[in-house]
């Protein structure tokens, strides 16, 4: 075809070792970005464990791992991951069936009030049940003191760290169980029981094998996530000297008052729990393996929903003791302590007074700030990644060239590196080693943001774009537009939607972030997260709370805006 | 004897949309046993709904389902039988395969669930494989098999336990022609081998008739006609069951001092008997294709297109503003824009009224 206004129709003298397109140039940026956020931080912390004034010594490392205490951590991350996977993979399950396949009532809102937790900040929630179960202190154990004459529940304990996590990383596997029901076809079901098999047998040996990836790799990400959080036992560890990997690695860098030699032990540690985390996606790589099956087929008529008779009205009043107990209980007790003239009063309108709201939203400048800076640092970090992500999702899912395989290898690597090691590994390298020094300034934790949010915009950009099909840019260029063009005026704006959605899968943990934060965060530059545990360490559990119900709201706003935005997208 | 019976069988659901909707309305049917009986209509009509209420997937509203002579659903008793106990053979569209299961474990699955011993289920789940031509891809998994070789899994799944009474709900459409009219042959033998009572839902009117000893067309949750293939075809008793059959052309045609023209014009007269007993005012005339001639002395129009369908020539003209199709073998060599007479035969006589609206017709796709 002739296009009369182009100059270069006559086509292009290709140079035998390199091509300017807008393939390479993408792929160019996309490999520089993720190497200073993503690579170096991470080859800063292997090589600061291993190598001494350039020369290889593993010594450290070594002495490191095998102190007593150290070891003791490393179990007690163990220990913890494992009941929580363990437990929460079998409430998530549960409750992902019975809203699934039962005729329980009020399913639709259930299903939303299941999810809820996966939106609620764990380390917030940890000061939650602190509030209702310290010792001597929470609501709940005074209330059984003054019956009982002891508490019921320690929650500074393993158990509690335990119990905290279960409630916030059951819905892991409950969303994915629940999506893996929704769209199995129906009659894989149906043709078991014209075959004779009663509804338990087709439970048994139907449903549950079918399911069984969804459970997998929903219980991989509550492993995963639990073995490098630290939240939850940074809050209720420490008291009683408890210490994960992740908060041990804290501690020492801490203590050490950010020496040198605190942060090489702090890397050496992050090393070890790398090397856990890893061996867990080994595990993963391998359960996930085998059994991954085509379930979604045919015409969708309705799954039959199995009559729970008698059993409806007992599992109905557990759903909703359950949701209570998770979602109900630990959002009035922040709300309502926020409240409190002062800690410790009981929780009646007449302690009540909204103090505390106003001091941590007018007066005291260091919260005020604080929400400043999450506000900045999330949107700007949420806006680069959704910048960047779709840039090296474009490259991975659009564009052929090689070394491909390393850009998605860095793009996922943040998956599996905890937020914790991550931080240090920024450190190593915004302290001067490359001449640059950004510590106690803001820029340190945007760039860990980035690099740490980095998998969760590649992945959602990837996915819209591979649903828009490689002929509407084909199209497109047919019609004589060029690369540049057809990927601005075509690609671009069908992928829009799933952009803005991006935004917001950053935007919304980076308003909670703690792990991090907490590393970095200088005089000035404290986050939400860091100004919540630090006033709740200090003591100031009113002020702590108040600010913790600010966040919390922030936080439902974002999640019912990003909710309407992927509903209109669904719509069309 | 009949094998299968439905007294008066209804069901209602309730939609968001459209509030309560009647999917089966009243229906009485009597299959006989060995027969091959299907169900015909549209996607909404709600055939496939009937056959999910005879295996016990959805539960009355209203009636009765009889198999043999044991109840399956009895409304007024409040009796209802779980499928896993009806005893009956089903084949689904989509093959409902399952897929973490070997092609052996699938088919031996209902004899596993009888706790039969372990020698007879090997002997039995090889035997169905060979019916089947399955045979020695019992270790294979069903990812690893074509379509046509997954919905012999699911075959010989449902004849295992040589059930009285076989469903299957739409077997052939997801394969391809070919495919389907091979696997349509291999059910009609099996039948034969095994005499079991067969009943099967589709849409395709030529898989009905090619399969089946008697047609049952549903529309609308209603039945329109039961009978063999070839009395339907020959005498549907409305508009919509003509329409269904085959490929039909409709003249609405009204009715002046025992002359017959198109709808809304007085000009030409279409030549044709009016029959004794049709006394409205206006009528639809429906043809076959293949049953309108080009004469010296009939209908007197032009062609507007002509389509070449290899074993045949079609030809569209216009009769009073409305377009026919003309199927004929013999090519009489026509161009377009050229004049040319055309006479109707074998004319079916339609009443115009209670033709059905498209809104209806809107809600019940829903359910």
């Amino acid at each position: 075809m002739f296009f009369p206004n182009r100059k270069n129709n006559q086509g292009v003298i290709k140079f035998p070792k390199f091509e300017f397109t807008i393939g390479n140039l993408l792929f160019t940026f996309s490999i520089i970005i993720l190497v200073i956020t993503i690579a170096l931080p991470m080859i800063m912390i292997i090589y600061n464990t291993f190598f001494y004034k350039l020369t290889f010594n593993w010594r450290m490392f070594g002495n490191v791992i095998f102190q007593k205490e150290n070891i003791g951590a490393m179990v007690n991350t163990i220990k913890v991951s494992l009941f929580v996977t363990v437990f929460g993979t079998i409430i998530g399950l549960f409750f992902a069936w019975l809203v699934g396949r039962s005729d329980i009532p009020l399913k639709g809102i259930m299903k939303n009030l299941f999810t809820i937790p996966y939106m609620f900040p764990p380390f917030i929630g940890a000061m939650a049940w602190q509030l209702l179960l310290l010792p001597r202190s929470g609501y709940i154990n005074k209330f059984f003191v003054s019956m009982f004459g002891h508490p019921i529940f320690n929650i500074n304990s393993l158990a509690g760290i335990v119990f905290v996590e279960i409630c916030y990383y059951f819905p892991f596997v409950f969303i994915q169980v629940s999506s893996a029901l929704e769209r199995m076809d129906p009659t894989l079901e149906e043709s078991a029981r014209i075959a004779g098999a009663k509804q338990m047998t087709v439970i048994r040996k139907i449903t549950l094998p079918l399911v069984v990836p969804a459970i997998a790799s929903g219980a991989m990400l509550i492993l995963i996530s639990s073995l490098s959080h630290f939240g939850v036992p940074a809050i209720l560890g420490f008291s009683n000297n408890i210490f994960t990997l992740p908060t041990k690695i804290y501690e020492v860098i801490y203590k050490s008052a950010g020496s040198f030699e605190g942060i090489r032990q702090g890397t050496a540690l992050s090393v070890l729990l790398v090397i856990v985390v890893v061996a867990a996606l080994a595990l993963q790589r391998r359960v996930l393996k085998f059994g991954h099956y085509e379930i979604i087929k045919g015409k969708s008529m309705r799954p039959m929903s199995i009559k729970l008779r008698g059993m409806k009205a007992p599992l109905l009043i557990i759903c909703i003791l359950f949701l209570f107990l998770v979602v109900v209980l630990p959002l009035f007790i922040i709300f309502g302590v926020g409240c409190l003239k002062a800690w410790g009063l009981p929780l009646v309108l007449k302690n009540m007074t909204l103090n505390s709201f106003k001091y941590v939203l007018f007066a005291s400048q260091m919260a005020r700030d604080s929400i400043r800076n999450s506000f900045i640092l999330s949107i700007s970090a949420a806006t680069i990644n959704m910048l960047v992500g779709t840039m090296v999702a474009y490259v991975i899912v659009k564009v052929k060239i090689k070394g491909k395989g390393l850009l998605e290898l860095l793009a996922v690597l943040p998956y599996s590196v905890p937020g914790i090691v991550l931080a240090i590994g920024v450190i190593l390298m915004w302290s001067g080693a490359f001449k640059i020094n950004l510590y106690n300034t803001i820029w340190i934790i945007l760039f860990a943001y980035i690099g740490r949010y980095m998998t969760f915009s590649m992945k959602s950009a990837a996915a819209s774009l591979g649903q828009v099909h490689n002929s509407l840019e084909e199209a497109s260029r047919s019609c004589g537009a060029t690369h540049l063009e057809s990927l601005i005026d075509i690609t671009l704006p069908l992928i829009r939607p799933g952009m803005v959605a991006s935004f917001f899968l950053v935007f919304l943990p980076a308003m909670r972030e703690l792990t991090t934060s907490l590393l970095l965060y200088g005089p000035f530059t404290r986050t939400m997260g860091v100004a919540i545990y630090t006033i709740h360490e200090e003591g100031n559990t009113v002020q702590a709370t108040a600010l913790a119900s600010v966040a919390i709201t922030i936080i439902i706003m974002g999640n019912l805006i990003l909710r309407y935005i992927t509903r209109e997208r669904r719509r069309n | 004897m009949d094998q299968v019976v439905l007294k008066n069988v209804t069901k209602a659901f309730v939609t968001k949309a459209f509030g309560s909707v009647t999917a089966v309305d009243k229906i009485n049917l009597n299959i006989k046993e060995g027969e091959c009986f299907s169900f015909l209509g549209p996607s909404g009509c709600g055939k496939t709904t009937t056959l999910r209420l005879i295996a016990g997937f959805e539960d009355l509203t209203d009636g009765e389902i009889w198999i043999g002579d044991k109840p399956m659903s009895i409304r007024n008793k409040n009796y209802y039988l779980p499928p896993e106990n009806r005893g009956l053979g089903m084949v689904f569209q989509a093959f409902a395969v399952w897929p973490h299961l070997n092609v052996f474990e699938n088919v031996a699955f209902p004899l596993r669930i009888l706790k039969m011993n372990k020698n007879d289920i090997l002997e039995k789940t090889n035997g169905a494989l060979k019916h089947t031509n399955l045979f020695g891809l019992g270790k294979k998994y069903p990812s690893e098999l074509s379509g046509g070789q997954q919905q012999r899994i699911a075959l010989a799944r449902a004849i295992i336990t040589q059930p009285k009474v076989l469903l299957l709900d739409e077997p052939l459409s997801n394969l391809d022609p070919k495919l389907r009219e091979i696997m349509r042959f291999e059910i009609k033998d099996l039948q034969r081998k095994f005499k079991f009572t067969i009943i099967y839902v589709t849409h395709d009117q030529t898989e009905a008739m090619a399969l089946s000893d008697r047609i049952l067309v549903m529309d609308m949750g209603n039945i329109q006609q039961i009978d063999t293939p070839i009395n339907m075809y020959k005498n549907p008793v409305n508009k919509f069951v003509y329409g269904f059959l085959g490929r039909s052309n409709f003249v609405k045609v009204e009715i002046s001092n025992g002359k017959v023209y198109p709808y809304g014009t007085r000009g030409k007269e279409i030549k044709c008997n009016i029959p004794a007993d049709f006394n409205e005012e206006t009528a639809f005339l429906a043809t076959r294709p293949n049953a309108i001639k080009f004469t010296k002395d009939g209908f007197k129009t032009e062609i507007k297109k002509r389509v070449f369908l290899t074993d045949s020539m079609e030809y569209r003209v216009d009769i009073g503003g409305q377009e026919i199709r003309i199927n004929t073998i013999t090519d009489p060599g026509y161009k377009v824009g050229d004049t040319c007479e055309v006479i109707l035969n074998d004319i079916k006589w339609y009443s115009t009224k209670g033709d059905i609206s498209e809104k209806e017709r809107e809600a019940r796709k829903v359910i």
